[in-house]
């Protein structure tokens, strides 16, 4: 959707803003044809304005598509605008305001430890501390204004509450209430902000464009208060209070306590995944004996137990494993060759080794344009590219680092690469012109108009496991013990 | 293809590189007479170095350029150097701890995100060190040595502005905030925001009867902070001791005979800074700064060694200099056509005149010669081989041979 004047575009939220997104453009008469929990569809007209129409992204992805411009306004969580903003100040970002409705919190938290609630003296303490969190860009912000003296972010893609205390020491994550980090073992030691749906809009276009009509309808709906700019975290997270903890659930909270010594002593940890890969995975270790409790049901139990007194597993995502493995935080990990690959590209030096393919999840990373588009091969579309029909080329992907080499390794350029989380088929051909992304079949890249036009690999699920784990006496035997009874499965 | 420069980043041009050897030459000829010794830190380095002191505000830690190493699956970051001063306590504390004083001088690039791009994100500066000295006469030796490069570089009305940082700091304490709100002031106050400070003590007679001279009025000599003294009698240890410090600094630049204005309010950025700290200004617009840091290394390693130094900012500076240089100084050597007999002969001679330490340009495209001191032609028609232009004098002259040529121009 190339930018036309008196056309207007919003990018909605998918997921858990959807509900009441939608409720809220229902009673704004502001309605989209399609858009509720039960359609798959991402691009949607309004049923009012002829002039108005709108995408479906991950939340995630609102702020950075409205900031680049290719949306004029845009709702989506604050977390997701704060993200972005505390890392690019300079965006073409403007939160408008809250629309008064969200749902959840960004918390600060820890797992229990003596000496707390007192957040001074514990945050003071000379640690190097490791800190997960999906948002990576407030994790950072968050170290430096508390002036923490050493720390290591490890991004991820979900699933934060799993890391401490084994693997982290404090997760930034999203969360409901209060209860609900508890109930995770955690203390919330600090909230950064309240998840509220804000209305959001591209800094040119609003000075630029008439869009009051749109405006107009949304405005009773809009918070009366003060956007973030004018509170948080402009002021710096210092002027954020500590949360204060009831004394009566320090002794449920001491139980991870507990739980990380148990964790130290397994000579073996292993990572299992969530997701579409925890079904084939449950199914290849109950083939060849491994019973592991808690871990095949529907509801996720992130540390469930086998059957070996010394293996130690944790559940979370496989985009997150080859990373974790790298760091020591877990010996193996049963993940995905396409993320294996993800991380080496970006960290060629890495620890992490591909010890067994195990032959399910097959898909193939492919690159993919329009159909539209008058190329067949990536050699067709860099000739396109030199002729200038891109200025520049924009690339939409999950998988940044095997895009950046596939651009590299084909002399490709220049291009803007867009990172994408999920549903990366519905960036083109308005969004982006090139797709990077995995395809089992290519039905759903043929349903959205989109050829394949290259194959960069096939990727399977596979066990990785980290090098010096392998050259350690006390782990080797064991290591080969768990990857010969799963090659057995696969014979 | 469209081929531009990162947003915020900058060519030196031939004419900004001229500027930019004069004031490095100016400084490390002065650097050198003063025995500091020159040493050069890499570009990257770890971003906790530059966290673990806990002495940079968040303000300016979050303008640094910070990213993962191709290794850096550990999640340990790495910074394009955002200081010059840390990453040389860091080398003196790696290499050079045998020693008990250190004077060190560097030429380094640091860098940090502006926002708007406008303004340049790769700043150059000249900075010195001076590691374990006593603490008076090492103050005074930094500020003579920034004021003699300042001097050397022919600027002229540089005005030299004095704070002490251990004294604004002293300040924040006397008002009793919880940890955290002290810190939130002080962090307020090295970014520049003074009002927080008057703010906070509005309501505290005892310390607004000598806040408001320091903040406010502008000394010029020990004297100034004499009065001060007098109006704060009630003050804690730690304040008077600070103030004292400056007095002591103050009295021997007085002695010395070198101007100056108390700003304590002008500094900031000071963030290490734990004594007396100082900036130049030309029209406002500053030069560099320093000052005295002795709780950095002690931090870094343990080690209780006194430090100070300070920065001269190149771009700056450079818009003082002269853009061109009056004096042309250059021979261009061009021949008749460009046989290879002419070439060689074109060649020989340009050898020779570099020889005898002229700057020669060897060209068969017509060029403009007031550009040059001198042109010479070379032809192969005898006795007539070289004519030689005094493009200084407007005057020419031809002749036969080598030396002949030599004899004119000098060598």
């Amino acid at each position: 959707m190339k930018y036309q004047p008196g056309y207007i575009k919003v990018a909605l939220p998918k997921g858990r803003s959807l509900s009441a997104t939608a409720n809220l453009l229902n009673e704004a008469a502001l309605e989209f044809d399609g858009y509720s929990h039960k359609t798959r569809q991402y691009r949607l007209q309004s049923v009012r304005f002829p002039y108005l129409s709108a995408k479906v992204f991950q939340d995630k992805d609102i702020p950075v598509q409205v900031a680049i411009g290719n949306y004029d306004l845009g709702i989506c969580g604050l977390d997701w605008i704060e993200e972005l903003q505390v890392r690019y100040p300079a965006s073409a970002l403007v939160t408008i305001s809250s629309l008064n409705c969200g749902e959840g919190s960004i918390y600060l938290a820890a797992a229990y430890h003596a000496g707390m609630p007192g957040l001074d003296k514990f945050l003071a303490q000379p640690n190097n501390w490791r800190i997960v969190s999906e948002y990576p860009n407030l994790a950072q912000a968050l170290a430096l204004s508390l002036r923490l003296k050493r720390f290591k972010i490890f991004p991820v893609w979900g699933a934060a509450e799993a890391y401490p205390p084994e693997n982290a020491d404090l997760a930034i994550l999203w969360a409901r209430n209060e209860n609900e980090i508890e109930a995770h073992g955690l203390v919330p030691v600090m909230k950064l902000l309240s998840v509220d749906a804000f209305l959001i809009a591209n800094r040119e276009r609003l000075e630029n464009e008439n869009l009051s009509q749109i405006l107009s309808c949304l405005s009773p709906r809009l918070a009366s208060r003060p956007s973030p700019d004018k509170e948080w975290p402009r002021e710096g997270f210092l002027s954020l209070k500590p949360l204060t903890l009831a004394q009566s659930k320090l002794s449920t909270l001491r139980k991870p306590i507990a739980a990380l010594s148990q964790w130290q002593e397994k000579a073996i940890k292993l990572a299992l995944p969530d997701g579409h890969q925890k079904t084939p995975t449950s199914q290849l270790l109950e083939q060849v004996g491994f019973n592991i409790q808690e871990y095949s049901g529907k509801t996720v139990n992130r540390r469930p137990s086998p059957n070996l007194d010394w293996l130690g597993i944790k559940v979370i995502r496989p985009q997150d494993m080859p990373l974790q493995v790298a760091n020591g935080n877990f010996d193996l990990a049963i993940t995905g060759k396409d993320w294996l690959l993800e991380h080496l590209y970006r960290f060629p030096l890495s620890p992490v080794r591909e010890l067994l393919e195990l032959g399910f999840g097959k898909v193939k990373i492919v690159a993919a344009v329009s159909r539209d588009l008058p190329a067949d091969s990536i050699n067709e579309l860099k000739l396109l590219a030199q002729g200038g029909r891109f200025a520049p080329l924009r690339v939409a992907s999950e998988y940044v680092n095997i895009a950046d080499k596939y651009l590299r390794d084909n002399h490709i350029g220049p291009c803007k690469l867009v990172p994408t989380w999920g549903a990366s088929e519905a960036f083109l051909p308005e969004d982006a012109d090139l797709l990077i992304d995995n395809a089992q079949t290519g039905k759903t890249l043929a349903e959205h108009n989109l050829k394949i036009i290259d194959v960069l690999l096939t990727s399977t699920a596979c066990l990785i496991g980290n090098k010096d784990s392998l050259d350690s006496c006390d782990k080797r035997e064991r290591i080969e013990f768990i990857t010969q009874t799963l090659q057995r499965g696969l014979s | 293809m469209e081929n531009t420069k990162c947003k915020g980043m900058r060519d030196l041009l031939p004419s900004d590189m001229r500027r930019f050897r004069l004031i490095e030459e100016a400084f490390r000829t002065s650097c050198l007479k003063y025995n500091y010794q020159e040493v050069r830190t890499p570009t990257l380095e770890y971003l906790h170095l530059f966290t673990a002191t806990g002495t940079l505000t968040p303000s300016m830690l979050g303008k640094i350029y910070s990213f993962l190493d191709w290794d850096g699956w550990s999640g340990e970051r790495v910074v394009l150097r955002p200081d010059g001063t840390i990453p040389v306590v860091r080398l003196c504390i790696d290499s050079l701890s045998e020693h008990e004083t250190a004077r060190l001088f560097y030429v380094t690039n640091i860098f940090a995100f502006e926002e708007t791009g406008k303004k340049n994100r790769e700043r150059w500066q000249c900075g010195a060190e001076f590691l374990g000295g006593t603490k008076l006469a090492a103050d005074a030796e930094i500020i003579s040595l920034a004021r003699e490069v300042v001097r050397k570089l022919g600027l002229g009305d540089i005005r030299l502005q004095l704070s002490h940082a251990g004294l604004v700091k002293a300040l924040v304490k006397e008002l009793k905030l919880s940890p955290s709100e002290e810190a939130k002031v002080l962090s307020r106050v090295l970014d520049g925001d003074w009002q927080v400070l008057e703010e906070a003590t509005s309501a505290n007679a005892e310390l607004g009867k000598f806040l408001y001279p320091l903040l406010n009025l502008k000394g010029k000599s020990g004297g100034f902070l004499q009065n001060v003294k007098a109006l704060s009698l009630q003050a804690s240890p730690s304040f008077k001791a600070s103030l004292e410090d400056f007095i002591t600094i103050t009295t021997l630049l007085d002695s010395l005979k070198c101007n100056y204005e108390i700003d304590m309010s002008a500094i900031r950025s000071f963030e290490y800074y734990t004594g007396v700290c100082f900036q130049l200004l030309d029209n406002g617009e500053k030069l560099g700064g320093g000052g005295r840091y002795d709780d950095l290394i002690p931090l870094m390693s343990n080690k209780n060694i006194p430090a100070c130094g300070f920065a001269l900012y190149v771009d700056p500076i450079a818009k003082l200099l002269p853009w061109e240089d009056k004096e042309k100084f250059g021979i261009l050597i061009t021949g008749t056509q460009p046989s290879p007999e002419i070439v060689k002969a074109c060649f020989t001679l340009a050898q020779s005149l570099r020889d005898a330490k002229h700057v020669a340009e060897v060209d068969f495209i017509t060029r403009d010669p007031s550009d040059y001191r001198w042109v010479i032609s070379v032809s192969e028609e005898e006795p007539t081989r070289f004519t030689v232009t005094d493009c200084k004098q407007k005057q020419q002259q031809t002749v036969a041979s080598l030396t002949e040529v030599l004899s004119i121009v000098g060598g």
